[in-house]
């Protein structure tokens, strides 16, 4: 079985799930290097390539031009078409993060293949190869097990954070690869910046999230006090955003981010099933809450019931030793 | 101007899901429906490019039981022209590229020169199908949108990504939008909007009414669930309370480390 992996990088960094979707396909290749690819699409990216060399891969593809300086889902369609004609692979793997569900959703339409999206399991045999796997539904509420059946292309995105990379000996080589963009109807603008310099939420290994009971915007600066010295990202209930406490992007939950941290922090939030709906799979989830009937609490593996605005800087303190 | 808006009807948020016998499907009869929350943004955002081109025609479309009829209902109170449902008896199971399928050949009937649709169904949360009937519609698109600015036949638009980060593209018309939650805020059906709602054309069709045929979607499907599950049960975890708080943050951190290996 062969697989085109698609090595997400972002501002010129690879991305750490780009590692992770390369130890998926070296698995579903029965470690067959010869039958793993990466693709690096950007500009000035082709150095990435040495990164990702022994994880067991044969081949590189760079995919390096001006002309995907900036995601553009065009371009990067006609990038990704073009990468999966010459390798010719059975399956496309790629992360469930924004660009790749966007991309991966295009290019499984324009090759008629079989996506599956935010896979959290991969299930493969010796034999028959990738046959599908696991994801939540309905906010986390069911697992479904899906399954590619014909024999078309396989695609599948799969959830950040979930798979570990492990390094197996290889020396991927690096191979230039040329691709023309088509004209199209779509042009960058610009990209505004964010203004934060952490991992993002559904990236992040460690989340500190505040609710309504912040109160207001200027509060919710202990939080990222905290977050600073637990290396973590600061999210959101719905309640803070609506309320106008946290922007719109910090939101956790089914109209939100779907995380999946090794910790999760919920202080003054209730956990109502919407919230949950986003952050139910995080490993360790620790709650801080004035009242210990809140539904948070059931789902949390540690709760403090206290108020968070003497726990929080206590815990800031704690962590600081460390 | 003929806009389309793509509308899904999914369980409400709060349901309990029931599996039937040995995890083979979700119990239906028992759930409520609504319209996909994100559905509700692309319906918004319908109702607002008609305000600035009032002669423009909006027709909600959704690929669902003929039941569905009782949540484009809601869409037509908001103030939707039209509603029109394409009967899935028979096809489920059918995968998104196939669903995007049928909702493509409709986007043709209708001769759109805008589809909006929500950035993903709440339900299986795929983000497939809008992207998908672009691709085959051989239109542009912007999902996750979070701003647009129509201006004649192309529009500058905004895509949330990640970090806070947002795309700004200038895109030609037509093409499709899937809304994100900050694009506007959804406006509640009005009394006399609901009353109007009930003399409004809302039609049922069938994917053969568009030259579809069913054996042939499904023989071209290429992934379908096998089977559910309910996540397993998380062991209840450890409550600390009427202790001096800098003795719980200390349990607390000692355990992350210790116990939990998270810190
Ligand atoms: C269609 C739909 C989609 C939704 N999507 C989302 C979503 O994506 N994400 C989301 O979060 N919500 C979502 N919601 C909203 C959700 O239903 C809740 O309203 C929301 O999550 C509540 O936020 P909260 O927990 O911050 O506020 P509350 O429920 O008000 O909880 C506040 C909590 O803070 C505690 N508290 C108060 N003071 C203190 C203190 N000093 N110290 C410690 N604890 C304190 C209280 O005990 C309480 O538990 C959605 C709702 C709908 C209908």
């Amino acid at each position: 079985m062969r697989i085109l992996v698609l090595l997400e990088q972002r501002l010129g960094r690879l991305k750490a799930s780009a590692l992770e979707a390369l130890t998926i396909a070296a698995q579903l290749s029965n470690k067959q290097e010869a039958n793993v690819a990466g693709l690096i699409i950007g500009e000035g990216i082709s150095g990435l390539a040495a990164e990702c060399k022994d994880y067991g891969a044969s081949k590189i593809f760079c995919c390096d031009a001006r002309e995907f300086a900036h995601y553009q889902v065009l371009n990067y369609s006609a990038a990704l078409s073009a990468a999966i004609r010459e390798f010719s692979p059975d399956c496309v793997l790629g992360m469930a993060s924004p660009l790749g569900r966007d991309l991966f959703a295009r290019v499984a339409a324009r090759l008629d293949a079989g996506l599956l999206s935010d896979l959290i399991a991969v299930d493969h045999e010796p034999q028959q190869g990738f046959l599908g796997g696991k994801k939540p539904l309905y906010a986390g509420k069911v697992i479904a097990t899906l399954r590619f059946q014909g024999d078309g292309l396989k695609m599948a995105t799969l959830r950040p954070n979930v798979f570990p990379p492990q390094q197996s000996p290889g020396a991927a080589t690096l191979v230039p690869f040329n691709c023309a963009v088509p004209a199209s109807g779509l042009k960058v603008r610009e990209v505004k910046k964010g203004q934060s310099t952490t991992l993002d939420l559904t990236e992040a290994s460690r989340i500190i999230s505040g609710g309504r009971a912040l109160g207001s915007k200027e509060n919710f600066s202990i939080l990222f006090d905290c977050a600073k010295v637990l290396h973590a990202t600061v999210g959101a209930s719905r309640a803070a955003v609506d309320s106008g406490y946290a922007s719109h992007d910090m939101q956790v939950g089914q109209t939100g981010k779907t995380v999946n941290p090794s910790l999760y922090i919920a202080c003054g939030i209730s956990g109502s099933i919407q919230h949950m709906a986003g952050m139910r799979t995080a490993k360790t989830i620790v709650a801080v809450n004035t009242d210990v009937e809140a539904p948070i609490v059931a789902i949390a593996d540690y709760t403090i019931v206290g108020d968070l605005f003497k726990v929080v800087p206590l815990l800031e303190k704690r962590l600081a030793e460390y | 101007m003929k806009i389309v808006v793509l509308v899904k009807q999914t369980a409400d948020t709060e349901a309990t899901i029931v599996l039937g016998e040995g995890g083979k499907a979700i119990v239906q009869s028992n759930l409520k429906f609504i319209i996909n929350p994100y559905d509700e943004y692309a319906i918004e955002e319908a109702l607002l490019v008609k305000q600035a081109h009032p002669e423009a025609e909006i027709v909600a479309i959704s690929f669902a039981k003929p039941s569905a009829k009782e949540t484009l209902l809601k869409a037509l109170a908001m103030g939707v022209d039209r509603g029109l449902v394409i009967d899935d008896s028979g096809l489920e199971n059918l995968d998104s590229l196939g669903t995007a399928k049928i909702l493509t050949a409709a986007i043709k009937a209708e001769n759109a020169d805008l589809v909006f649709c929500g950035k993903a169904g709440i339900d299986d949360d795929n983000m497939h199908v809008g992207v998908m009937a672009a691709e085959l519609l051989s239109w542009p698109h912007v999902n996750v949108l979070i701003k647009l600015q129509v201006q004649g036949k192309t529009a500058i638009a905004e895509r949330e990504v990640e970090n806070g980060e947002i795309e700004v593209y200038e895109i030609s018309l037509p093409a499709v939008f899937g809304a994100h939650k900050a694009l506007n805020n959804p406006r509640y059906a009005s009394l006399p909007g609901i009353m109007k709602a009930k003399k409004k054309p809302l039609e049922v069709k069938t994917p053969g009414d568009f030259g579809l045929k069913s054996e042939q979607l499904l023989s071209n499907s290429r992934v379908f669930i096998a089977h559910y599950e309910l996540p397993p049960k998380k062991a209840p975890g450890k409550i600390f309370k009427d202790e001096p708080l800098e003795v719980m943050v200390d349990k607390v951190v000692t355990l992350l480390r210790s116990e939990a290996k998270v810190i």
